[in-house]
């Protein structure tokens, strides 16, 4: 079954280099947001810490959630195609096709995310973290990125059509700039610092912080991991339900 | 039922409610072509869906290729093939990757794959756009590369259904003739069509879906007996000319949606049509315009179900 899975990633491979747009919009994107708020607007944010090192953390998971819109289009267009009927009636691994858009987009993100390290290193960006710490950053992006695309794998095959599957995933991107990514949830007015502290982002957010600063937090990394185990598990069971049903 | 590739009892289907099939019987003998014939919403891909295993039906039963397609959809999936309405490519693969994809995920060895995909581009006159996107692919091509894809891995039933919708003259023609090709190396083939004579041309046997019901099943001579020939259609200037026709010509009835047409029984050939106008000629009655008419699905509806087909339905 795994074989099938693979076929289709290299589809999906295909897919990307073809349409490179994809990959340079997931990278040109944040890097615009992260020059805009290190040298335009953080000055004036005090955050106790060099801004830099505040936001990327930040803008890293903000890479992750803007990537999705693509993959809610792409799997909205394969399913308005008659190529997965093709596929339906084919001997073939039932979820190949979703499994192979989400490891696509984590691959996405994963460079998408290498070259915002980069960029915010030439901008001063220095993690004090280990190599362990590094290893717990990295899984901790995968991870992320694994649970918000099984999310934005069941939008996007709800969704009646590739436009509505991109606004689907526009909550998604959002959400980020209502947690601790840009500025601390402290500072923002009572209702909002509430949902900014509750919503999944915000311990995900710190997680990566903390790890990044080589001061990781048990108790925000076990919510953290929570949280996206329990996203991956709903997108998952809701993506098959609704890939099951659209005939 | 050995011999049967595909055989269906009292299937029915109902979205809401909506009844799209009630109670639909098929045969379909190996290697033979089976075309259901049907307008627009009659129920022809619902038919292909759940013989395909894409959905399942709210009664009845069915096997293709000797297996239940409702308890043994594995077995029936290896043993078929199917050609949607939309074809059925990545538009962002080149046509070579599209069938090489099939390869893959019918497990071929590589080199087999390779034996394979280069067969069928060349048998399906594609090398040369082999590595160009589908997306760039005319209509015809795109069809063609489907099916191509389709028989990948030499299925034995092939499920095309409406192969030739939008397609110009020339590209209905070459897959009629690809069609053809594919019964001659024995594969048995289900067809839906809104031509009757894209059916007449091809199948064996041919099932007249109406309304979710089968309302005509036979050979394609079996069917064009219960439906009335062809006709001359005129028509006259005004009420004398037409009443003067009709006492020279019995067997002319007159049109039911306009009363200056004529409709005069003929085989439509030179040498009747010259007649009939030579004797209306001689009695000095001006025929206005004047048209062949050869039967259509609209006369096979009409005559099968006492309405029309398409603008029936539509309504």
């Amino acid at each position: 079954m795994s074989t099938d899975s693979t076929i289709m990633l290299r589809r999906n491979f295909k897919h990307t280099v073809r349409n490179p747009v994809t990959v340079f919009n997931a990278i040109l994107f944040p890097i615009v947001l992260l020059l805009m708020f290190v040298y335009v607007i953080g000055g004036a944010f005090d955050v106790g810490v060099k801004y830099v090192e505040y936001v990327t953390p930040g803008i890293i998971i903000l890479t992750i959630c803007y990537g999705l819109s693509a993959t809610a289009v792409a799997v909205n267009s394969d399913m308005a195609k008659g190529i997965i009927n093709r596929f339906k009636v084919m001997d073939i691994s039932r979820s190949a096709v979703l499994n192979a858009q989400v490891v696509a987009t984590v691959l996405r993100s994963l460079v998408a995310i290498a070259a915002i390290i980069g960029v915010a290193f030439a901008m001063g960006f220095r993690p004090h973290a280990s190599f362990p710490e590094w290893l717990g950053a990295i899984g901790l992006i995968a991870l992320v990125s694994f649970a918000t695309s099984w999310i934005t794998v069941a939008l996007g095959l709800a969704a009646k059509t590739a436009e509505s599957a991109g606004m689907a995933a526009v909550p998604l991107i959002l959400l980020p700039f209502l947690s601790s990514a840009i500025v601390p949830a402290q500072t923002m007015v009572a209702g909002v610092r509430q949902f900014a502290e509750y919503q999944p982002f915000t311990p995900i957010i710190e997680t990566l912080r903390g790890l990044l600063t080589g001061e990781p937090s048990a108790s925000k990394a076990i919510t953290a991991v929570a949280w996206c185990a329990g996203i991956a598990l709903v997108g998952y069971l809701w993506s098959l339900a609704t890939f099951t049903k659209r005939a | 039922m050995s011999n049967s590739a595909i055989a269906a009892s009292g299937l029915r289907k109902a979205y809401k409610d909506k009844i799209v099939l009630d109670g639909i019987d098929l045969d379909v003998e190996k290697g033979t072509v089976f075309s259901l014939l049907g307008p627009n919403g009659a129920g022809k891909t619902t038919t292909v869906n759940v013989l395909t295993t894409l959905i399942k039906a709210d009664g009845g039963t069915a096997r293709v290729a000797g297996h239940d397609v409702a308890t043994e959809t594995k077995a029936v999936r290896a043993a078929i093939g199917v050609t949607g309405q939309f074809a059925a490519v990545d538009e962002l693969l080149t046509g070579q990757e599209n069938l090489q994809l099939m390869a893959d995920l019918k497990r071929l060895g590589s080199g087999e794959a390779k034996r394979v995909v280069t067969d069928l581009l060349e048998r399906f006159d594609l090398t040369e756009s082999a590595r160009k996107l589908a997306s760039t692919y005319s209509g015809g091509m795109r069809r063609k590369l489907d099916l191509a894809m389709t028989l990948v891995d030499r299925p034995e039933i092939i499920f095309l259904d409406e192969p030739t919708a939008g397609l110009d003259p020339r590209s209905r023609r070459t897959m009629w003739e690809i069609i053809r090709q594919l019964v001659a190396g024995g594969v048995t083939i289900f067809l839906t069509t809104q031509y009757l004579d894209e059916a007449d041309r091809l199948a064996d046997r041919i099932a007249v879906l109406d309304q979710g019901h089968l309302v005509a099943q036979g050979t394609p001579s079996e069917l064009k007996r219960q439906i009335p020939g062809s006709h001359v259609r005129l028509r006259f200037a005004g009420d004398f000319e037409i009443e003067t026709a009709m006492r020279l010509l019995p067997d002319a009835t007159r049109d039911d949606e306009d009363d200056l047409i004529l409709r005069v029984p003929s085989d439509g050939g030179a040498k009747s049509v010259r007649a009939l106008l030579n004797e209306l000629d001689a009695e000095s009655i001006e025929v206005e315009e004047f048209s062949v008419h050869t039967p259509d699905l609209d006369d096979v509806f009409l005559a099968l179900t006492g309405h029309a087909s398409t603008k029936e339905n539509a309504r």
